[in-house]
């Protein structure tokens, strides 16, 4: 008994052991990204593997020129990566928990039709629809108060302030396929006893059912943000990129656009685009990981 | 006897109908009245980002065109011009092979990882984190990543990944077990703790040893797990663009005697991409047809894994 007791702690150690070295192993390309940043430029493919010597060490001088580098600063693409995540993800959020809400209490047939496109979209790939869509977001526009004038406009879908509906669109399927199967799991008698205490549907919404699909849009929102935010194609082909960048699409143009790459600037620029997604990461694990898990079962 | 329980049924029908009348008044019936707020965002968003682009889109595929307003319609000739294409074919049989390989490397390797993770050893949510964490990096980064990774390896043997097919698909391989083998593993994790734990107790007791348990009674319960991660592997691989694009984006190409080029690593999304926005404006019909076979494509993998889960809800 003592023997097998003694074999089963040794076996542990021996996975604990094995499993250590392969976490050491899968965070080595984003130690060798951050390692590379710090290198001078010719030095990156011939020694990608050695950490800065004395002659190969550039300094801060690969961020200061990633960041500045090209016609197209840095931290603008930043900015517009970080607005249009927020705010699509918030319109997703909004707009479609509202309508399953509406799908599911109200059930008529029209509803039901709505909510299998929502599914059918989900399996539809982008491809199918890109160069269709990127050509409605340049035609559509949509009015808008510009305050600076005082008069009405119109706007394209196809700039950053206005993706975000674009997204919602495309977006809607998963989204209104996790919301509507949990509203069908709330007890209907809760927002009846609102019903009789004099709540309308407004109020009901959202002080009654809003607060108790709370679990589902942490899951739907981490699932949204990590799309949105890591998004390339779509907003390469809806945005007028001369005007308009995200990170991808600026990591993208510096790889592709330029005869000599600084690779160097380039592993700065990336290494600052991998740490905001990796305090998230720590910061929200347990969330992403349950709502990832969310995601993959049902959808 | 029959109109009994005919007449039986038709009263359980009225009381669930009264039933349904009273939530109806109390709860549908004024949300009706709120539609246009409920549902008017979220429906002229979804005609304008998908309804309207994908029924466009059927309809161009039959078209000749090079903008969306000098459409022509010509019938199945874009049909068989892709299917004519050897580009277009060659991107099929290598993104089925990819689609293969990596399906069962990410499998194998996400159920290992799992399987380790569940045996109660120290440290195994710091383990978890780190397994997952690349699952949050974009495509093209990852592929810019690698690249930099496979070049500082190659150059010593002075190649590159962009010259050599074989280093091209087994980089992208590398690379996805990478991103992916973290997500599966959270999937087999959660369907590994779901198995009883009497039954481990059981074969143990029945002197199973370690190999029996797990082929016996651990991989027939996660059966669940394995069917989702196998499509879900398989679709990704389908679907799969960023990563083409940045790792290789299709070199090294092999130039026909047409003077056309085969792109050697190029995947069917990026294989219709490139047929779209590349050199040939007049080959956009062909890329819209493309397009909607790729469509055909996912969405038949889609059926299948329907069909696969809910027979397996039946059976449990």
């Amino acid at each position: 008994m003592n023997g097998s007791l003694s074999a089963e702690r040794r076996r542990k150690t021996i996975l604990s052991v094995v499993l250590a070295f392969i976490c050491i192993l899968y965070i080595l390309p984003v130690l060798a990204v951050v390692v590379n940043s710090f290198k001078l430029n010719t030095y990156v493919k011939t020694e990608t593997f050695a950490l800065p010597t004395a002659e190969s060490f550039a300094g801060w001088a690969n961020y200061i020129k990633g960041v500045t580098f090209g016609n197209y600063p840095f931290w603008k693409s930043a900015f517009y990566s970080l607005f249009i995540t927020l705010v699509s993800t918030a319109l997703i959020l909004l707009c479609t928990s509202m309508a399953a809400w509406y799908i599911a209490r109200v059930d008529s047939k029209l509803c039901r039709g709505v909510y299998y496109l929502c599914v059918f979209s989900m399996v539809v790939p982008f491809q199918m629809v890109m160069f269709t869509l990127s050509k409605t977001a340049d035609r559509v526009k949509i009015p808008y108060f510009n305050f600076a004038s005082g008069s009405l406009e119109k706007v394209a879908l196809n700039t950053p302030w206005t993706i975000p509906i674009i997204y919602l669109g495309f977006g809607a399927g998963l989204a209104i396929f996790m919301f509507v199967g949990f509203v069908k799991s709330i007890p209907l008698e809760i927002e009846e006893a609102a019903a009789i205490d004099g709540c309308g549907p407004l109020r009901t919404y959202f002080s009654v059912v809003f607060p108790m699909l709370r679990p589902t849009m942490i899951s739907v929102g981490i699932l949204e943000i990590m799309w949105v935010w890591n998004d390339y194609l779509l907003p390469y082909l809806v945005l007028d990129s001369t005007k308009y960048k995200t990170i991808p699409i600026h990591i993208q143009y510096l790889k592709g656009s330029y005869g000599t790459v600084d690779l160097g600037a380039t592993m700065a620029l990336i290494f600052l685009s991998i740490v905001p997604v990796i305090i998230f990461y720590l910061c929200c694990q347990k969330y992403i990981i349950k709502g990832v898990a969310a995601g993959a079962v049902k959808g | 006897m029959l109109s009994q329980s005919i007449l039986m049924g038709v009263i359980e029908l009225k009381r669930k109908h009264d039933a349904a009348a009273v939530n109806s008044s109390l709860v549908r019936r004024p949300i009706r009245r709120w539609a246009p707020l409920f549902m008017g965002p979220m429906l002229c968003a979804f005609a304008i980002g998908f309804v309207y682009p994908f029924c466009k889109g059927v309809y161009l595929s039959f078209c000749k065109f090079k903008t969306t307003s000098d459409a022509q319609f010509i019938g199945f000739g874009n049909y068989i011009k892709a299917l004519n294409d050897a580009s277009f074919v060659h991107s099929f049989w290598y993104t089925a092979l990819f689609a293969l390989v990596s399906l069962v490397f990410i499998n194998v390797l996400a159920f290992a990882v799992a399987y380790a993770l569940t045996q109660g050893i120290k440290g195994s949510n710091l383990f978890r984190t780190v397994f997952f964490m690349p699952n949050l990096i974009g495509g093209i980064v990852l592929g810019y990543v690698w690249s930099m990774i496979f070049d500082g390896i190659l150059s010593r043997y002075s190649t590159s990944i962009l010259l050599e097919t074989k280093y091209g698909f087994w980089g992208l391989i590398i690379l996805m077990c990478w991103q992916q083998v973290g997500y599966m593993m959270i999937i087999y994790i959660a369907g590994l703790q779901a198995v009883p734990e009497d039954m481990l107790e059981a074969a143990k007791i029945d002197g199973a040893n370690r190999w029996q348990t797990l082929w016996k009674v651990t991989i027939p319960n996660v059966m669940p797990s394995i069917t989702i991660c196998t499509f879900l592997t398989l679709t990704n691989s389908f679907k799969l663009f960023d990563q083409n694009l940045a790792l290789t984006g299709g070199q090294p190409y092999i130039i026909q005697s047409d003077g056309s080029a085969i792109k050697t690593t190029e995947m069917l999304a990026l294989n219709i991409y490139n047929t779209f926005y590349g050199q040939n404006v007049n080959s956009r019909g062909t890329a819209q047809a493309k397009a909607v076979l790729f469509f055909l494509l996912v969405a038949a993998i889609g059926l299948i894994q329907l069909r696969a889960t809910r027979k397996k809800e039946v059976q449990q």
